[in-house]
């Protein structure tokens, strides 16, 4: 088996476990409930008289921040609790395989529930007109800091075998990696530091690359921003698994 | 390859707590070797490092002659491995958690079901087939972890004290089934239960405190008791050897 084969198989366990549990569909509920309620009551979704889901798209970012942890949390530390970490480490997989195959799993299943709004974008179009070109790319933004977030969860419930502190870990990273590009944040420092400074600290910002996605406009270095998070906590992940077999 | 598992000067340590102490291994097709030690001995985390699943802070490992920190991958497939405990993913049937191994192990449609359906056989699995793991009764959790690593028939077996928990009747079977795969394979196994070693092993080391206090045969370690001792042979050569009673703690003259 090559690598590829080796991580499908990681991947297919993986997913599937994920609706061998209530959590799925508390999840998906959770998550459906919530898109939609932000949209419609806080977003003014009907208001606004115009159609498009800017509404809907910008509260991805603070749902995520404790919906993706608790996916997230039971990765690692799961497989910990259980001790199956000892038998999938003892098959013939590299722990690349388990790293990649366990992310890509949570991340489709967190992307099946985000493909699930779909009623949305049907609704909006039989409203009015919107432009699909500018929906799409926020759907596929949204989709991208889903995978950041859970990239940086994954890695963190790899150092504990406790899900909660694994679901706090996350919950805070993710608090952080969005603050740094919130605009009250960014308005404070303005005031005193220098301007390379703060357009730096918000291009390290995941809200900044998702908002500019999300008007639609597709730009290279906001997908090699996500995908460079991503890359670089699943490294980590797999230097945290190894580290933890040498104790 | 006639000497199947070779392990040479290991080493663990655990922060300060110095786990296993220069332990060397040789185990050759057709033996079973019973691991022997009272609690914290380091039975365990010595069968961690042969499967892999921690590194050693010193020494080297060989699987039908593959180097272990060199090719992992490869070298993971000689062997089964029953963990301590008999660990699964609870929500899964033992049909699923066996195909998954099965899987894991390369094998795909077809012959991935004729495998999963071999191991349900060899231990008897059949009536809880469609059951969630964690619903599974001690003994059935330990005959799935068995199946699940004899899945692929491979010519190391490593299992973490496999009748651990079993009525009678159980580990009967298991020994039964043990001695049955003897054959051409090398076996490892732990175990606390004395006459289990009897029973089924060809070889048996002791090990205390991280190093190897004895290497031989179930009937040499027996013939360690004093000899007024009449009554369990082999426990009183076993506290013997791990107590300090008699100064069999001496490694030198209890090595092969
Ligand atoms: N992950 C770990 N971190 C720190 N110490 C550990 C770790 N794993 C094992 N130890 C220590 O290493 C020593 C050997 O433990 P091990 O589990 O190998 O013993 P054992 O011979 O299998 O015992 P038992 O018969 O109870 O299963 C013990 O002192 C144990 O506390
Ligand atoms: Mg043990």
């Amino acid at each position: 088996m090559n690598a590829l084969q080796r991580t499908a198989v990681v991947f297919r366990r993986e997913f599937r476990s994920y609706f061998q549990t209530p959590l799925a569909a508390v999840f998906l509920v959770i998550f459906l409930f919530l898109a939609g309620l932000f949209a419609f009551n806080i977003g003014g979704f009907y208001d606004r008289n115009q159609s498009d889901l800017r509404p809907f798209f910008q509260f991805h970012p603070w749902l995520y921040v404790f919906l993706v942890p608790a996916v997230s949390m039971r990765l690692w530390a799961e497989e910990r609790r259980n001790g199956t970490i000892e038998l999938i480490m003892t098959l013939p997989f590299g722990v690349a395989d388990l790293v990649i195959g366990k992310f890509l799993a949570a991340w489709a299943f967190t992307t099946v529930a985000l493909a699930l709004t779909f009623p949305m974008w049907i609704t909006v179009s039989w409203l009015g007109t919107p432009d699909h070109g500018t929906i799409f790319v926020a759907y596929l933004a949204s989709a991208l800091l889903g995978g950041a977030f859970l990239a940086v969860g994954a890695f963190l419930s790899s150092l504990t075998k406790n899900q909660v502190i694994a679901f706090v870990l996350c919950a805070v990273a993710c608090f952080v990696l969005l603050l740094a590009g919130f605009p009250a944040v960014l308005d404070f420092l303005r005031g005193w530091a220098p301007r390379g400074v703060v357009e730096g600290l918000a291009s390290t910002s995941a809200l900044t690359h998702y908002e500019s996605m999300m008007r639609g406009v597709i730009d290279l270095r906001d997908i090699l921003y996500f995908l460079l998070v991503i890359a670089a906590f699943l490294v980590l992940n797999i230097f945290a698994i190894d580290w933890k077999k040498s104790d | 390859m006639a000497t199947r598992i070779v392990a040479r000067k290991l080493e663990k340590r655990f922060g300060h707590i110095h786990a296993v102490r220069g332990i060397d291994l040789e185990v050759p097709a057709g033996q079973v070797l019973g691991f022997l030690g009272p609690n914290g001995a380091g039975k365990s985390t010595t069968m961690r490092m042969i499967t892999g699943f921690l590194e050693p802070s010193a020494g080297t490992i060989h699987l039908e002659g593959i180097d272990l920190a060199e090719d992992p991958i490869r070298a993971k497939r000689t062997f089964g491995y029953l963990p301590e405990g008999a660990p699964a993913y609870p929500d899964m049937t033992v049909e699923e958690f066996l195909g998954f191994i099965a899987n894991a192990r390369g094998f795909r449609g077809r012959d991935a079901k004729d495998r999963v359906e071999r191991a349900i056989g060899r231990v008897n699995l059949q009536s809880v087939r469609r059951q969630a793991f964690e619903t599974l009764s001690k003994g059935y959790k330990r005959r799935t972890g068995l199946a699940q690593a004899l899945l692929h028939e491979p010519g190391i077996l490593i299992l973490d004290e496999p009748t651990d928990g079993l009525d009678p009747n159980q580990k009967f079977e298991v020994r039964e089934l043990i001695k049955e795969l003897g054959g051409d394979r090398a076996i490892v196994l732990s175990t606390h239960i004395l006459e289990e070693v009897e029973a089924v092993c060809t070889r048996a080391i002791v090990i205390n405190m991280g190093a190897i206090v004895f290497d031989g045969t179930p009937a040499e370690m027996e013939s360690r008791a004093s000899r007024e001792t009449t009554k369990n042979r082999m426990d009183a050569a076993f506290r013997a050897m791990t107590t300090g009673d008699v100064d069999a703690r001496t490694s030198k003259g209890t090595r092969r």
